[in-house]
């Protein structure tokens, strides 16, 4: 049974990667999981300079969800190279650093730094963090600035080049073709909801920024319905995220069109989650008697004549 | 010797007083690891709502099982309530650090408030052992709030004065002082935000040595998340994480603001 897969320039040993800001920077879920069993490891946003983040409160428990606005709190590109990345270097799975900031320069100067670094295999692009001022969601909700963003670093590396998608906007799969046209490797989404919280004791909203991003199981559905969209609409592969808990739920992102996904907001009830998926992951398709794991790509059967309303095309 | 993250069994879970309850379960590993002020980060249910753990102070070990204590408050709280004797419990710890108790003081003087009474029976037993005297002040609601099992030379405050002391633990704790001499003493403050910050002006202005223990909203336990910071007084940093670098904090080094509240 082949759970292998080729991503741009980057070998992954099976479709689970952990996603960026669930899992540090590897070290910290180290005694609790064998980080060797995942894909990959996609690292908390590295900026430019350290990030302190948001004044608490940080994070709001929501139904089967939760919210956060952490601010991208980071140690900032030189503490990450000189800390962080031996670590990371060492292990034997995928590393893909995340790289975040508020332009386009700052982009372009934190994946120079690392392009000389070894131990890296591929760059995640947030361009869609809601829980900054600058930058961040700013980017990821205009179409000629994640055109912008994706050509310049596409220009800089040879590196598997992901763009992270937010579904804050109307259609996704327009930002999912201007990522493709100016030669991203995938796409991966979905990122945060922006969502809030509100305690009607203080009469306050819960968190310091008032709206934060929701994740969890409650944006599964969400998160299906965009990878569905963007399959419709780009050949690029799919990393699909979005409260997947269960190795289940990793196999139905699969039939929906994702190559790979990212666990995320699961690694904080369960650090060895990612793991767990995989092992899920591989069982099921033994028991089914799939020879390659890619079969399930894109497999969902759909009734002949029926089309999901929304997908038509806005131009 | 390594943080775990397993299933555990629970032996006992009981209502010890108005919607306060106590929870054991079994755990060799960790009944050898744990030290007073450390915490455990607990999966109240097995569902996916209540989502994340909540964070839990040890409060006591005893043989080879540990206990918790609770209020209930929210859907975690009433997830643990429902767990009998030998269902599961997922746990993740020990962590965080310890109360300073080798710290050099002449008396602990342990302030309390509310369901923040719980890390107190086990570094009472821990300074017993190390025949450290202390004091203990213990703010409630009311009598049927009061949790005394495993403190020690005991001074109650209620709010409604229904026992002990009428008023706050900070000024049934001033009442004492203004009558007696304490050599040395270190005091360890856990509680609501309020009773914290007035226990950390208590301490500041009489320039007694003071630590806290503080509650903070949490997700992953393990410094990942980034979601429980405390901020700093001082220093390059602006925040400390509640979780990795406490829970326990010298108040002299954090600044409480009025979102810290339980």
């Amino acid at each position: 049974m082949n759970t292998t897969y080729t991503l741009g320039t980057m070998h992954l040993k099976n479709r689970v990667l952990v996603a960026s800001g669930t899992f540090g920077y590897g070290n910290e879920a180290a005694p609790f999981t064998d980080l060797s069993r995942l894909g990959g490891i996609v690292t908390k946003s590295v900026s430019w300079l350290p990030r302190q983040g948001n004044a608490p409160t940080r994070i709001a428990e929501t139904s089967s969800g939760m919210l956060n606005s952490i601010g991208l709190a980071n140690v900032g590109i030189d503490a990450f190279i000189s800390d962080k990345l031996p670590f990371l270097r060492e292990l034997d799975t995928s590393i893909i650093v995340n790289i975040a900031a508020s332009s386009i320069d700052e982009y372009v100067e934190v994946m120079e730094r690392l392009e000389v670094e070894s131990g890296i295999q591929g760059y995640e692009i947030n361009v869609s963090c809601p829980n900054v001022k600058e930058g961040g969601l700013n980017f990821g909700t205009r179409c000629d600035m994640t055109e912008s963003i994706t050509r310049e670093l596409r220009k800089r590396t040879k590196r598997t080049l992901i763009i992270k998608l937010t579904p804050n906007v109307t259609h996704i799969g327009d930002f999912a073709r201007a990522c493709e046209a100016e030669g991203a490797d995938a796409v991966s989404l979905i990122n945060t909801l922006v969502g809030m919280a509100v305690n009607i004791h203080t009469r306050r909203p819960v968190l310091s920024t008032i709206t934060g991003g929701l994740s969890g199981p409650a944006i599964k559905p969400v998160a299906l319905a965009k990878v569905f969209e963007v399959y419709k609409a780009v050949s690029i592969p799919i990393i699909g995220i979005g409260g997947i808990t269960t190795w289940q739920d990793a196999i139905e992102f699969l039939l929906v069109g994702a190559s790979a996904i990212q666990v995320g907001t699961a690694s904080f009830r369960d650090p060895d989650a990612g793991v767990k998926i995989a092992a899920g992951m591989e069982a099921y398709c033994q028991a089914q008697g799939v020879e390659d794991i890619q079969e399930l790509v894109g497999g969902l059967q759909i009734a002949a004549g029926v089309a999901a309303p929304g997908f038509v095309k806005a131009r | 010797m390594a943080v775990i993250n397993a299933d555990l069994r629970v032996t006992a879970n009981e209502l010890i007083a108005e919607e306060t309850w106590a929870l054991r379960f079994q755990s060799p590993e960790l009944a050898a690891q744990l030290r007073p002020g450390q915490f455990l980060n607990i999966l109240t249910s097995d569902q996916i709502d209540p989502l994340l753990r909540r964070p839990y102070s040890i409060s006591n070990v005893i043989g080879d099982e540990c206990e918790i204590m609770y209020s209930l408050v929210g859907k975690g709280t009433h997830a643990l309530a429902r767990k009998r004797p030998g269902d599961t419990l997922g746990v993740l710890g020990p962590l965080g650090n310890t109360f300073g108790y080798e710290k050099p003081f002449g008396t602990a003087i342990i302030v309390a408030g509310g369901i923040g009474v719980a890390p107190f029976p086990f570094l009472t037993r821990e300074l017993q052992q190390r025949e450290i005297p202390l004091i203990t002040f213990l703010g409630a609601r009311n009598a049927a709030r009061v949790v005394a099992r495993g403190l020690a030379n005991l001074h109650v405050a209620t709010d409604d004065g229904s026992e002990g002391y009428h008023g706050t633990v900070i000024a049934a704790l001033d009442a004492y002082l203004a009558m007696h001499s304490i050599a040395a003493p270190m005091i360890f403050a856990c509680g609501p935000n309020p009773m914290l910050k007035a226990a950390q002006q208590f301490a500041r202005e009489r320039g007694i040595a003071c630590e806290l223990s503080l509650e903070s909203e949490m997700a992953c336990g393990i410094g990942i998340c980034q979601g429980c910071p405390v901020e700093r007084h001082q220093g390059e940093r602006k925040y400390a994480l509640v979780c990795t670098e406490g829970p326990c904090f010298d108040s002299n080094d954090i600044l409480l603001h009025e979102h810290h509240h339980a």
